[in-house]
C-alpha cells in the first residue's frame, strides 16, 4: 500500500481539508491518488531488445455539479499543486451549486492479492524464461523465422478521498505473458500470437514450464494461417469458437450499453431498455468480481465496490454499466464500472469481464448445420461505431465450413455486423462457455483498461464476412 | 507555464553525471513538460473542463553493449536517484547486444532549426467556450443534428534532449486542436461524424462556424444507408483515409519491421512498388508543420527523404539500432515519419469522381485490419455509391479488401493535397478492389 503524504509537504489533514472545501457546493468528485511500477521485457530477434521499468505518481482532482465534470492532474503530489487544482476546478464549476452525495457501497471482498509481481520474480529468472522461448521455438521448426516474446507486469496503488475524508484504497496487481512467431514456407510468411496474463504473480503463469502451452498456441496458429487460402465475401453463417471470440460480444453489444452513450442517447441501444434485443437463451453479464481476471476490480475508479451486472436476459436488455456521474443523472444507481486507464484522465463507465452464458447446444451441432459459411475460431482486434451500431472484428484463425463439415484455413478477414440486430441472428448458443487466456485491452476516448471476456460457442444465422473471393 | 529549458536542462545533467558517476559506460536522457488545458461542450452547454500538468523523465544506461531504460514522471533528485540505481543495476544482467549505441556522433543535429512551432498566445478558457459555443451554434441549426459533443484543447510543450556525447537539444511546441462530433437522427438511421482542425499556432485554427457547419453537412448526408451487394468496384479514398494508407506504408518501411523481416516490403529498395506517378516525402522542416522536427528522438539531424520517386522505393525509415543491422546509416527517423505526403496526381477531384461510371466513395474505415507481414487488408467501411460523377446514396455496413502489394501499383491521386495534419494525402482511387456487402 502506498502511503501518499509522507512524499511532500502535504499531509493527509490537508488534503481532507482541500477535497471537502471544493466539493462542498458540488453533486460529486474525489481525489484520486495512484502510484504504479511496471517494467517491460521484450526478446525480439535472437536477443533481449529492451528492459524498460517505470514508476508513476500522481494525483487526478474531479468535482462535478450537473452535468458538468471539471478535472485537474498533476503528477507533482504537494499542497501549492492541489491548491492549484482546486481553484481551476472552482472556476469551471463557479455558477453551478450541488449537493453532495455522501452515499458510496462497502464491500470487503477481494477478488485478487496486495502484492507486487515485478518484485516476486527476480529479472534474471525472467531473462532466462523469455530465452528458453526463443530456443524452443526456434529448435521446434525450421520454419520459424522471427520469435518474440515479452513480459509485462505492474502494480498499481490508489487512495480515493471523498469529501468529508472518506478515504478508500485498493491495491492492483497484473501480469500479461505473450508470444509471436513468424513462420515462412515456400516464400510466404504468417503470424501467430498467443498470451496469458491475470491480476496474479507470474509464478502461478509459468510454473510446470506452461509458457510451452503458449508457445505451441502460437506455432499453431501461424502454421494453420500458412495453408490458408482467400476468405469468401459476402453474407454468409459464421459459426464462432468458444472464449477470445467473444470481443464480438464486447464490441457489438457492450460498449452500446456503457451509461453515458445511453444518457446522451447517441447509443443505437438507447432507447431499448427492457426490450427483446437477442435471440431467446442469450444472457449476457458484466462481471468485474472473477478471482484473478485481467478485468476484474474490487473496487472501481470512484471507490465502488464492483459487482456482476446482468445486461440481457434471456434476450431481454436489463441493464446499462454506470459509473457515479451518468448514474446520478439517468436515475440509477452505479453499477462499479467507473474506470480509468491512470490519474491523467476523467473516468468513464467501463466494462471489466463481459461474458456470454452457456446454453445446450455442442459445436458440433453447430457446423452440422452449415451448408456454406465460416468457423472463426480467434480474433485480432475489433472496432465499434456506437451510433450507427456498426461493429467489426478481425479473424487471426478461421475456416470454411461446407456442407456441415470444416474445411480450409481461410486469410484474416474482417467479419461486420450490426449490434442491435447481430444477437438476434444468434439461433444456437454452445455448452462449453470460456473465459479468454487473459490479453484484452479495450481502448475508449484515448483511455486504455485491461478487460476479459467469455462466451460459449454460438452460430450466428447472417454476418458479411469481408473477404476478396466472390 | 511550462517549464524553461533551463530547468530541464538541469535535470537531464543531473541524471547523465549521476548515470557516469555510477559506472554507465554512455547515457541518454529526455525530460519533458507538456501543460494542456481542454474545454468540453454538448448541445451547446459546459459539459467538462480539464486541465493537465505532467513532467515526463525517460533514461537509458549503458554498459558497453548492454542497455536498459526507466521511465518516471517523479522528478524529485531522491527519487532520479533510486531509479537511475535501479536502472544500471538491470543494464548490469541485460544481455550485451552488438547493435547498441547511441547515435553516430556525426549524424547529430549541430542546430535548431526556426520553424516557428511555438506559439505562446494564452487562449484563457473563456475564449474557448465563445468558440465552442459559436461552433455548436451552426452544427445544430439542423433539425435533424440531435446531438454536438465538441472541444477545445490548447498545449505547450517543452523538452531537452541530452547524451553523454555532449548532445543537449530542445525546444518548445505548442498545438491548438479544436473538434466536433455530430449525431444526426431519421426515421431509419442515426449517423456520427466529425471534423477537427489541429494548428501550432491558434490564428490558423478554422472557423469555428466552418467547423460546425462542415461536421454536421457530414453527418447529414450518412442518413439512411443502403448495404449494397458484394463485387469488384472502382473505389475512391476521401482524403481522411488515403492519408490512413500513407500511414500503413510507413510503418511497413520502418526500419525495425525490415530487420525483423516482418514486412511485405522487406527487401524492395530500387524496386517498383507503387504504380510509376507516385511520389512520397517525408519533410521535417515544414514552417508550423504538425509533424515537423529539428532532430529525431535520438538527436539525429533529419532532412527531406524521397521515399518514394517515381513508384520506385528508395529508402526506409531508419533510426541508430535497426540501421546497424541493416548497415544503413540513420536517416533521422527513429520515431517514424515527420510531414509525410503523396506528392499531387495529375487529374482533377472532378475528373477523378467521375473516372468509372460507378464508384464507391469510402469516408470511413473502422478496424485494424492490415497485416503488414503478408500485406493483406481487410476493414469494415461506409461511405457513397457514386455514379456519372455523383454521390447517389449513403453505403454502410460492408468491408473492403485487398493485398497493399496490388493496390499500391493501382493508384490513381487526384491533385487536391493541402497540409491540414502531419500525414496528408490527395484523394485516391484504387480500381478493381473487392468489395462485401449483401
Amino acid at each position: 500500500m502506498s502511503n501518499f503524504f509522507n512524499k511532500s509537504d502535504l499531509t493527509r489533514q490537508d488534503a481532507d481539508k482541500i477535497v471537502s472545501e471544493t466539493l462542498n457546493n458540488c453533486d460529486d468528485g474525489e481525489l484520486y491518488l495512484e502510484e504504479s511500477k511496471s517494467e517491460s521485457i521484450l526478446l525480439d530477434d535472437n536477443k533481449i531488445k529492451s528492459s524498460n521499468y517505470s514508476s508513476d505518481l500522481g494525483f487526478g482532482f474531479r468535482a462535478i455539479s450537473n452535468e458538468v465534470v471539471a478535472y485537474s492532474y498533476s503528477n507533482e503530489i504537494s499542497k501549492d499543486s492541489l491548491k492549484n487544482s482546486s481553484e481551476n476546478l472552482k472556476s469551471t464549476l463557479k455558477s453551478i451549486k450541488g449537493t453532495y452525495n455522501h452515499q458510496i457501497p462497502k464491500s470487503n471482498k477481494k477478488f485478487y492479492k496486495d502484492i507486487n509481481p515485478i518484485e516476486q520474480k527476480t529479472l534474471d529468472s525472467k531473462l532466462e524464461v523469455l530465452n528458453k522461448v526463443n530456443d524452443f521455438l526456434r529448435k521446434k521448426d525450421g520454419s520459424v523465422k522471427q520469435v518474440t516474446a515479452s513480459f509485462a507486469g505492474e502494480q498499481k496503488s490508489i487512495e480515493i478521498i471523498r469529501s468529508g475524508g472518506e478515504a478508500l484504497t485498493d491495491v492492483r496487481p497484473l501480469i500479461r505473458f505473450n508470444v509471436s512467431v513468424m513462420l515462412e514456407k515456400n516464400g510466404r510468411k504468417e503470424t501467430g500470437v498467443y498470451g496469458i496474463g491475470g491480476r496474479q504473480s507470474y509464478d502461478d503463469y509459468l510454473k510446470n514450464d506452461n509458457w510451452k502451452t503458449v508457445c505451441e498456441e502460437a506455432f499453431r496458429i501461424a502454421s494453420v494461417n500458412l495453408e490458408s487460402k482467400p476468405a469468401p465475401a459476402g453474407e454468409m453463417k459464421v459459426v464462432l469458437g468458444p472464449g477470445w471470440p467473444a470481443i464480438l460480444i464486447h464490441e457489438a453489444i457492450g460498449h452500446g450499453l456503457e451509461g453515458d452513450f445511453n444518457r446522451k442517447k447517441t447509443s443505437a441501444f438507447h432507447d431499448l431498455m427492457g426490450k427483446k434485443v437477442a435471440s431467446e437463451g442469450v444472457t449476457i453479464v458484466d462481471d468485474g468480481t472473477i478471482d484473478n481476471k485481467r478485468g476484474s476490480l474490487t473496487i472501481d475508479d470512484e471507490g465502488t465496490p464492483t459487482e456482476r451486472t446482468v445486461l440481457i436476459e434471456n434476450g431481454i436488455l436489463k441493464n446499462f454499466m454506470q459509473d457515479r456521474h451518468n448514474a446520478r443523472l439517468m436515475n440509477t444507481r452505479s453499477t462499479g464500472s467507473g474506470r480509468r486507464e491512470n490519474y491523467r484522465h476523467i473516468v468513464l463507465p467501463r466494462m471489466r469481464n463481459t461474458m456470454m452464458l452457456s446454453g445446450n447446444q455442442t459445436q458440433d451441432e453447430m457446423i452440422k448445420s452449415v451448408d456454406k459459411g465460416i468457423f472463426a475460431v480467434s480474433f485480432g482486434g475489433g472496432q465499434v461505431d456506437i451510433t450507427s451500431g456498426k461493429f467489426v472484428f478481425n479473424c487471426t484463425e478461421a475456416y470454411e465450413i461446407n456442407n456441415g463439415k470444416i474445411g480450409s484455413p481461410i486469410k484474416g478477414a474482417t467479419l461486420i455486423g450490426d449490434g442491435p440486430s447481430i444477437l438476434k441472428e444468434v439461433s444456437m448458443v454452445g455448452n462449453d462457455m470460456m473465459l479468454d487466456p487473459g490479453i484484452g485491452t479495450c481502448g475508449k476516448a484515448g483511455q486504455g483498461v485491461p478487460v476479459g471476456v467469455a462466451q460459449p460457442s454460438i452460430l450466428i444465422d447472417k454476418m458479411t464476412v469481408g473477404g476478396t473471393k466472390l | 507555464m511550462v517549464k524553461d529549458q533551463e530547468f530541464l536542462k538541469s535535470k537531464a545533467s543531473y541524471c547523465l553525471d549521476l548515470a557516469k558517476k555510477m559506472g554507465a559506460t554512455d547515457a541518454s536522457v529526455t525530460v519533458g513538460h507538456s501543460i494542456s488545458e481542454t474545454v468540453n461542450f454538448r448541445n451547446k452547454s459546459l459539459e467538462a473542463s480539464d486541465r493537465s500538468d505532467g513532467l515526463a523523465l525517460s533514461i537509458e544506461t549503458y554498459l558497453g553493449k548492454r542497455r536498459s531504460s526507466i521511465s518516471s514522471s517523479n522528478l524529485l533528485d531522491e527519487n532520479i536517484k533510486t531509479l537511475i540505481e535501479k536502472c544500471f543495476e538491470t543494464t548490469k544482467i541485460t544481455p550485451e547486444d552488438e547493435f547498441n549505441s547511441l547515435p553516430d556522433k556525426n549524424l547529430l543535429a549541430k542546430q535548431i532549426s526556426s520553424l516557428n512551432l511555438y506559439d505562446e498566445t494564452r487562449f484563457e478558457n473563456d475564449k474557448k467556450i465563445k468558440y465552442l459555443k459559436d461552433l455548436e451554434e451552426s452544427a445544430s441549426s439542423d433539425n435533424q443534428i440531435i446531438n454536438t459533443e465538441s472541444s477545445f484543447t490548447e498545449n505547450k510543450s517543452n523538452f531537452i534532449l541530452a547524451n553523454s556525447d555532449s548532445f543537449c537539444g530542445g525546444y518548445k511546441t505548442s498545438s491548438f486542436t479544436a473538434s466536433c462530433v455530430t449525431v444526426a437522427k431519421d426515421e431509419k438511421s442515426m449517423e456520427r461524424d466529425y471534423e477537427f482542425s489541429s494548428k501550432r499556432h491558434l490564428s490558423d485554427i478554422k472557423q469555428a462556424t466552418d467547423l460546425g457547419n462542415k461536421a454536421a453537412k457530414q453527418t447529414i448526408r450518412k442518413l439512411s444507408p443502403k448495404k449494397i451487394g458484394s463485387e469488384k468496384i472502382s473505389i475512391i479514398f476521401d482524403k481522411r483515409i488515403s492519408k490512413i494508407m500513407l500511414s500503413e506504408f510507413a510503418s511497413a518501411i520502418s526500419a525495425s519491421a525490415i530487420a525483423r523481416g516482418t514486412s511485405f516490403l522487406k527487401d524492395k529498395i530500387d524496386q517498383q512498388v507503387f504504380a510509376n506517378s507516385i511520389n512520397v516525402i517525408d519533410k521535417p522542416d515544414i514552417i508550423k508543420g504538425m509533424g515537423s522536427q529539428s532532430f529525431d528522438s535520438e538527436g539525429v539531424n533529419s532532412n527531406t527523404l524521397k521515399l518514394i520517386e517515381n513508384g520506385i522505393l528508395k529508402n526506409y525509415l531508419v533510426d541508430t539500432y535497426n540501421g546497424k543491422k541493416l548497415n544503413l546509416k540513420s536517416n533521422g527517423r527513429s520515431g517514424g515519419t515527420t510531414n509525410l505526403y503523396f506528392e499531387n496526381g495529375n487529374i482533377s477531384y472532378e475528373d477523378l469522381m467521375s473516372k468509372n461510371s460507378r464508384s464507391l466513395y469510402i469516408t470511413e474505415t473502422i478496424g485494424h485490419g492490415s497485416n503488414l507481414v503478408t500485406g493483406d487488408y481487410s476493414v469494415g467501411a461506409n461511405g457513397f455509391l457514386v455514379e456519372d460523377g455523383e454521390f447517389k446514396y449513403p453505403v454502410n455496413e460492408i468491408t473492403i479488401a485487398g493485398n497493399f502489394k496490388d493496390m499500391f501499383k493501382n493508384i490513381i491521386l487526384a491533385n487536391d493535397l493541402e497540409f491540414e495534419y502531419s500525414v496528408n494525402s490527395p484523394t485516391m482511387m484504387i480500381e478493381g478492389m473487392t468489395v462485401a456487402g449483401k
